[in-house]
């Protein structure tokens, strides 16, 4: 008996849906929502006029009174004067044009080879994941080992497959970055996994039809594989550029030792937010550490606005055919 | 695995034209030599880590796997006298705290964008997602002056308090999630005389359970291995988390190293249960999330 009077209560519902929103779910929206604008307030909206306005004082840590306005000098300063935010800026660049390619096809080959349909595929992708799991300070502190000059399991290798003097790694200018880049490419099986999420999604019916067109080997990867895979590549490398520009931690393990001081030898690893973190934290020059953060942030936008644009060029979507 | 996916088995390409056998015996070569790159170093750290103190714990040539020593008496040491113990329940207590707070708000965060109408909906949502490519770097220091100003520096109040303001990332994850669930479940209960408490809480929250798992074990991972935060917030030894405890303790002079070795492998022995139980869910998870074209 009670279905009719049911159903006017449904249509009721779906009708009343159609209108504008009514006061009371306005109201609890905006209710659910109130963490999000405090958050917004307190840990983004407040800290970035701060970061502004600091950013243009001579803030020290511990200071004695009150800083002072100085307008533009911090930004002056750095790009005329301060030879070390150039340098950091230099390596930091420079480990992201050597290592972020070499990362990107070291994972697209691994995922490859786990894409192949063999027995025990799981086993692999499992080890092969374990160092994206674990935090970089837990992976730099075994690689300080591993990369002992004397003693470390690196050098082992090298020396027996016939390296007569390997190199000094970390404790050389020329070796600390290729050294980081080892430490990095152990690492790539985190890439790998995504990579193969894009593989899996790439519809079978493409390879059939490359078959049928005669394509070999080569052919499917290069016509179908890549074009499919371009938004995982356009992903994968959009999220490295960002990590590298700010890596730190395992940075701070492998460089802070004794008295060689943050930045490793002849500040060979003087990544940016290393030297960030020495202006700021270490010598206390808060303001003048603001400065530095908005110019890798403005760096940071403009390599991603890059990379965009780049995006129509050579990524492909599957929704533009 | 896990779900029975109707997934046809995907023909990849193939190396140039090599005869079955041949494929596969590189295949697995090549495999076999990626698996050796990653485990030869942990085995050697699991070796460094059960050596006596009185044994060295660098030997030429390397020693990959524990032949010798058995000593359970490092782990103990690291735990007890290093004290990894106190550390690791640092950082649990940071842990429980940002996984309640992010999983919590980010859900009660993404529920009006996902169900409910309002004015400046949209650019509310535009807003969001422009957050999640926020600099990072520029509010470190102004955010480390003020929490410093409050009197939170020393305090793990900087650490946690921020997870209960949401997580962009989380939001945008548990909206789409949301949206996929039928809109009549909302309806119904509207008409049984739900409000929307308890739509939320009654009936998204525990669909919402395969998505909040993966936001859970993600804010799992990034605050055991967050080290910046601690370093910068943290000056009581006492109150140090695993992270920061492994890296101070390994620039320390005189340091055991098998103790070191030790620490560290139960550092990422933590991590990794906890991922290997939420594996088949985060792969997807990461999968979905990452690659919206």
């Amino acid at each position: 008996m009670s279905m009719p009077a049911r159903q006017l209560r449904t249509q009721e519902v779906v009708r009343r849906r159609r209108s504008a929103p009514t006061r009371t779910e306005e109201r609890v929206a905006y209710l659910f929502l109130l963490p999000w604008f405090a958050g917004l307030l307190f840990f983004l909206a407040i800290p970035l006029v701060y970061a502004l306005y600091i950013s243009m004082t001579d803030k020290r840590l511990i200071s004695a009174g009150r800083e002072h306005f100085v307008g533009l000098e911090n930004y002056v300063y750095m790009f005329t004067q301060d030879g070390f935010f150039y340098h950091s800026l230099y390596i930091t660049l420079k480990w992201i044009f050597l290592t972020t390619p070499l990362f990107l096809a070291a994972g697209l080959l691994l995922s490859l080879l786990l894409n192949q349909k063999y027995f025990g595929m799981n086993v692999f992708r499992t080890i092969l994941y374990i160092p994206a799991v674990v935090s970089g300070v837990a992976v730099a502190v075994l690689w300080l080992q591993l990369l002992n000059p004397e003693f470390g399991a690196v050098n082992y290798v090298l020396i027996k497959l016939g390296v007569d003097n390997p190199p000094y790694w970390l404790a050389d200018p020329q070796w600390a970055m290729p050294a980081v880049g080892l430490m990095g490419l152990w690492g790539v099986g985190g890439m790998a996994i995504i990579y193969l999420a894009g593989l899996q999604n790439i519809p079978p019916h493409l390879y059939e039809a490359a078959t049928i067109d005669g394509a070999g080997a080569w052919g499917k990867f290069r016509h179908v594989t890549l074009p499919m895979l371009s938004p995982t590549i356009f992903f994968l490398l959009l999220n490295a550029v960002i990590d590298a520009l700010l890596i730190f931690g395992p940075l701070f393990v492998l460089t802070l030792r004794g008295s060689e001081g943050l930045g490793g030898p002849d500040d060979s690893l003087l990544f940016y937010m290393v030297y960030l973190y020495d202006v700021a934290f270490d010598q206390g020059f808060m303001g003048y550490g603001t400065a530095l953060a908005w110019i890798l942030t403005i760096i940071g936008v403009i390599m991603v606005l890059i990379m965009l644009r780049a995006e129509r060029h050579f990524v492909f979507y599957e929704s533009e055919e | 695995m896990a779900q029975p996916t109707e997934q046809k088995p995907i023909r990849a390409p193939r190396f140039p034209r090599l005869p079955r056998l041949a494929h596969a015996v590189l295949v697995y070569a090549l495999l076999i030599l990626a698996s050796l790159f990653i485990l030869l170093p942990v085995g050697w750290m699991l070796t460094a880590a059960l050596k006596p103190d009185t044994a060295p714990v660098f030997t030429f040539p390397p020693e990959w796997f524990p032949t010798k020593y058995w000593t359970w008496q490092t782990f103990h040491d690291a735990l007890f006298k290093e004290k990894f113990i106190r550390y690791g329940a640092n950082s649990a207590f940071l842990v429980v705290m940002n996984v309640i707070g992010v999983v919590l708000s980010s859900s009660l965060i993404a529920f009006p964008f996902a169900r409910l109408r309002f004015r400046g909906k949209n650019v509310l949502f535009t807003f969001l997602v422009a957050t999640m490519l926020l600099p990072a770097p520029v509010l470190l220091i102004p955010q480390f002056l003020l929490f410093y100003r409050i009197g939170w520096y020393g305090t793990y109040y900087p650490l946690w308090v921020p997870a209960f303001a949401g997580n962009a990332f989380f939001i945008f994850l548990m909206r789409q999630y949301m949206r996929s669930i039928p809109i009549e479940l909302d309806e119904a209960a509207r008409v049984d005389g739900a409000g929307y408490w308890t739509i939320y809480w009654r009936i998204m929250m525990p669909l919402c359970i395969p998505v909040l798992t993966v936001a859970a074990v993600f804010q799992f991972m990034w605050t055991w291995n967050d080290f910046f935060g601690p370093l910068i917030y943290l000056d009581d030894p006492e109150k140090f988390t695993v992270a920061l405890a492994i890296a101070t303790m390994v620039q320390r002079v005189g340091t055991e190293w098998n103790e070191v070795m030790a620490a560290n492998l139960l550092v990422m022995l933590t991590v990794l249960i906890v991922y290997f139980f939420a594996q088949d869910k985060l792969i997807g998870g990461i999968a979905n999330v990452g690659i919206k074209g």
